[in-house]
């Protein structure tokens, strides 16, 4: 190792993590040109390569970029959007609201989107992302200012991504994919608004307020790059850069190469097709809002509170042992959680902290966090979820789709999924409990809770 | 059945072990597995379109990733799902070479039961040995 490494963890939540976890956290300590230490989050399990939760820190000119540290849906994130309605406002019209969302929005195996897109113009998305969709009216200008890069990384270079991933990817602009990926209507209860002033100022600011969070990624086209790359670099890790790991998972390239360099830039592509993929789909949700309730989405008050990455690779400015340090940050199941004052954060948040969205399951419920100064001990990075404790295989044969659906539906919960095999594996007890993973990262100094919501509609793809 | 999926795979992962007493009918075996990780039920997807594949690879388990994935691809690109109807795979001066014909048809949410939307391929436990004269295919898909 030439780091230590570190998990952040209740005792609980340490027992519930895989071995796989311990290994491969030991793995990426191994990783030439990594920095400081091999972090894995209070939600990390077992992954490839990295696990998931998974962070390591390169130095840029010594270090290398590796595409398990940052997972196949690269850019796999989380947008959360706001409203004007109450929970009295939209119980009687769940099921239509669900209904709407649930066509509008494909999800599944071969999902579609609704935008017929010519090569050219995916290209565009590649390299412009959620800007490309504002410009063509799938948005607002302020969507942008509340997307973490702008809604639009800088470096993107579709030359360096393969015609397979262009063409895996172009149809599927507006597609939530499926495994963990949903679609959910939720409710924040007046208890569980934890910090007023934070949770004001990014308009979590009536009781029992009605929100709209999403997770998704850049479905195939980055599955693609991600794939394209792991083998490119595999035959070249020994006999080229003299690299060797005790995992292929590990996969990598010196992020100085030729070779580095343009997974870099493909793998920017990929960030932009996610955000333009959360874009329309947030455009979609408008849509189906403004019609089921009658009024426009600018009169719901639809606005976007934030859209955080949590599967990226970023180069950012950090503070290492007293000294000022650009480093390569790998990301994998972590959310990126800058402290108040930092220049990234949009400026309506700038005095409160980052906005950060954990995800949890379809039964518990989610979180808005905040990021906080001492999170620099974790290069500003807290959880992504809740994360699993049970496999997918295990999840399928412990719970029932169909017997899920009528328990969600008799405890307030409108479910629409393409399978219920994929919802069954998606059942609550399959994850950690999301309430621990927040007060760990509380505890660890990474994050701040601001609200907690609980679902009340959900498309599972 | 000659696969069985794995209750020990990474969690967020699926992962089977395909068997065949040819390598060409151990790879058959992982793509039908492939196949009802996405299709809850694979009898009822008919022989509509066909699509000849070919792969080639220094190493067999590498030659199988690649193989799977031009599945994957099929039904991202073609919304095509399928399954091999014949392989023939052979090593030529340290290099696994794979021809396939695939069979299937355009997803009919109607008729399909569809199920997990497989990401990629991943290298995690992925290997393909012969043991006691049979071949096994170990392969983790992301989902």
């Amino acid at each position: 190792m030439r780091v230590p490494a570190r998990i952040y963890a209740t005792e609980t939540l340490m027992h519930q993590m895989d071995e796989g976890v311990f290994n491969q956290v030991t793995n990426v300590a191994m990783l030439p040109g990594i920095v400081k230490h091999a972090l894995c989050m209070p939600d990390g399990h077992w992954g490839y390569g990295f696990p998931i939760g998974g962070l390591a820190a390169m130095d840029p000119d010594t270090g290398v970029i590796s595409p398990g540290g940052i997972g196949f849906d690269i850019n796999c994130g989380m947008r959360l959007v706001r409203t004007n309605l109450t929970f009295d406002d939209v119980r009687d019209r769940i099921h239509d609201l669900v209904d709407g969302l649930y066509t509008r929005v494909p999800a599944g195996v071969g999902a579609r989107g609704f935008l017929k897109l010519s090569d050219e113009q995916f290209r565009a998305i590649a390299v412009r992302g959620a800007r490309w969709c504002v410009e063509q009216g799938y948005g607002w200008p302020e969507d942008l200012e509340h997307t973490e890069e702008g809604g639009s990384i800088s470096g993107a270079d579709p030359d360096r991504v393969s015609v397979r991933a262009l063409e895996r990817g172009r149809q599927q602009v507006g597609t939530l994919g499926s495994g963990n990926h949903y679609l959910e209507i939720q409710v924040v209860k007046p208890e569980h608004v934890f910090d007023a002033r934070a949770a004001a100022a990014m308009g979590i600011d009536v009781p029992n307020q009605v929100v709209i969070m999403f997770h998704c990624g850049s479905r195939g086209f980055g599955h693609q790059i991600a794939s394209d790359y792991i083998q490119s670099f595999l035959p070249l890790m020994q006999r080229q850069f003299g690299i060797q790991l005790p995992d292929r998972d590990l996969a990598c390239a010196p992020f100085a190469s030729a070779e580095g360099q343009a997974y870099f830039a493909a793998m920017k592509c990929g960030i932009n097709m996610s955000f333009a993929n959360r874009q329309v789909i947030l455009h979609r949700v408008r849509e189906v809002f403004g019609d089921v309730m009658g009024r426009d989405a600018r009169e719901l008050g639809m606005e976007m509170v934030y859209d955080v990455c949590h599967n990226t690779a970023k180069l950012e400015e950090h503070t290492v042992d007293g000294r000022r340090r650009r480093l390569l940050v790998h990301r994998k199941g972590a959310t990126r959680a800058f402290a108040p004052g930092m220049p990234d954060i949009p400026r309506r948040y700038r005095e409160i902290g980052q906005p950060v969205i954990l995800g949890g399951s379809m039964e518990t419920g989610s979180y808005l966090l905040r990021g906080v100064p001492s999170g620099q001990q974790a290069f500003f990075t807290t959880a992504h979820g809740s994360g699993r404790c049970m496999s997918r295989a295990q999840a399928k044969k412990q719970f029932h789709g169909k017997q899920l659906e009528r328990d969600l539906a008799a405890r307030g919960v409108y479910v629409r999924s393409v399978s219920y095999g994929g919802l069954a594996e998606e059942a609550g007890a399959a994850y950690k409990d999301i309430d621990a993973v927040v007060a760990a990262t509380t505890t660890a100094g990474l994050s701040q809770p601001v609200a907690r919501f609980t679902p009340i509609g959900n498309v599972k793809g | 059945m000659p696969y069985r999926f794995l209750d020990d795979a990474p969690l967020a992962d699926v992962g089977f072990v395909a068997s065949g007493d040819t390598i060409e009918n151990c790879f058959r075996a992982a793509a039908d597995a492939t196949l009802a990780v996405m299709l809850a039920n694979p009898q009822a997807l008919q022989d509509r379109q066909h699509r000849t594949l070919h792969v080639e690879n220094h190493a067999p388990d590498l030659a199988l990733l690649k193989l799977l994935e031009e599945l994957i691809y099929l039904k991202d690109a073609e919304r095509l799902l399928m399954r091999l109807t014949h392989v023939q795979a052979g090593e030529h001066n340290g290099r696994w070479s794979v021809d396939a014909t695939a069979e299937g048809e355009t997803i009919d949410a109607s008729r399909h039961r569809l199920s997990g939307d497989v990401k990629a391929v991943t290298l995690h436990r992925l290997n393909v040995q012969r043991i006691n004269g049979e071949w096994q295919a170990t392969v983790v898909l992301d989902i």
